[in-house]
């Protein structure tokens, strides 16, 4: 159990994220804003992507970062937000799934 | 996010305080609500629940979607005292969420045999504090029945307006606390925040049920924290 009571600086998505901002680089922000069943990620949680499609954090397991992190390219370039949806019954989950049999909505936006 | 957003938030979040990003998530619009900003109608009776709560959610209100994201500061306990009290508080406290840490200067009580797996400091707390302050989501216990030892982390605490602060002792030895207390400085409103005797009245006699009440009136205060003191003078 992690017990520290102040943040893991070389860790956190959105420290890491601001690192980023500072070093001029274009970064986009992917946050779980709704879990059904079982997630593996609680509501809240970050997966933070620079324009090189390097990341820190996370929204699933494991499943389906590397979809998010294609879709924030994208919306690195076009600036405009997108709300992700992923699990068994979707469509792209044949592609992407969550294992789990949960079902998450994931929300893309460009820093800046 | 607004690159503004976003380093204000960090800001709050490593000064270990509490802050709801609220996203509007039609226009992707967000802003920082700190703790006891006011926010008005359904959105305000969400924000105010994520403060409560700690927990992110999505919200429809005025016609709207919102997501807000609750960044509250990991509670903690901090002991003054290495006694019988403490050995059964310490491992309650951890497995209920909160991360304890034992200051008592005296080296006989203060040991990793009687502690372990506890941060653990055999200094004053007058030397601990100064390099790891108290804030608003530490609560502090007070179990030494010493003053010497007690007096100074109680003033501390209650200036650094932790969410809860509690004192072992009779009413009696708590009279005569109360009385030292104002000797060094602390106003009446102050001391009424010090739970003493410690502990909610739920007969506790043996030291671990003493650390019970201790525990589920830590709880308690945390999860009501901002309730009871609304509209009273800071």
């Amino acid at each position: 159990m992690d017990e520290s009571i102040y943040l893991d600086e070389a860790r956190d998505p959105l420290i890491i994220a601001e690192g980023w901002m500072k070093d001029g680089k274009d970064v986009a922000i992917a946050t779980v804003v709704e879990t059904w069943g079982s997630a593996p990620r609680p509501v809240g949680s970050h997966l933070v992507i620079d324009a090189e499609g390097n990341f820190h954090g996370s929204v699933s397991g494991g499943c389906v970062e590397g979809a998010v992190v294609a879709e924030a390219i994208d919306v690195i370039d076009s600036g405009k937000a997108r709300m992700l949806e992923f699990g068994v019954a979707d469509e792209t989950a044949w592609q992407v799934g969550l294992s789990c049999g949960g079902r998450i909505k994931v929300y893309v936006e460009r820093l800046g | 996010m607004d690159p503004y957003v976003l380093k204000t938030l960090n800001e709050e979040r490593r000064a270990r305080r509490a802050a709801v990003l609220v996203t509007d998530l039609g226009d992707g619009r967000d802003r920082i609500v700190r703790e006891g900003d006011h926010v008005a109608g359904d959105l305000g009776a969400a924000v105010a629940r994520a403060f409560r709560t700690g927990n992110s959610e999505s919200v429809a209100a005025e016609g709207r979607t919102f997501f807000l994201n609750a960044h509250l500061p990991r509670p903690r306990l901090v002991v003054i005292g290495a006694v019988h009290i403490s050995q059964a508080l310490a491992p309650m406290a951890r497995i209920a969420g909160y991360p304890v840490e034992i200051i008592d200067p005296r080296t006989a009580f203060a040991t990793p045999e009687r502690f372990p797996d506890v941060a653990l400091h055999a200094e004053w707390p007058e030397d601990v504090l100064k390099r790891e302050p108290l804030d608003s989501y530490t609560a502090l216990a007070a179990v030494t029945h010493d003053p010497k030892i007690d007096d100074f982390a109680l003033k501390a605490a209650l200036d650094a307006r932790c969410f809860y602060v509690g004192a072992l002792g009779s009413r009696k030895t708590h009279a005569k606390r109360v009385e030292r207390l104002l000797a060094l400085g602390a106003s009446a409103d102050q001391i009424a925040r010090i739970h003493a005797p410690i502990g909610l009245d739920i007969g506790a006699a043996s030291p671990a049920e003493i650390a019970v009440a201790v525990l589920a009136q830590t709880i308690h205060a945390f999860r009501s924290r901002g309730l009871e003191s609304k509209g009273a003078v800071a």
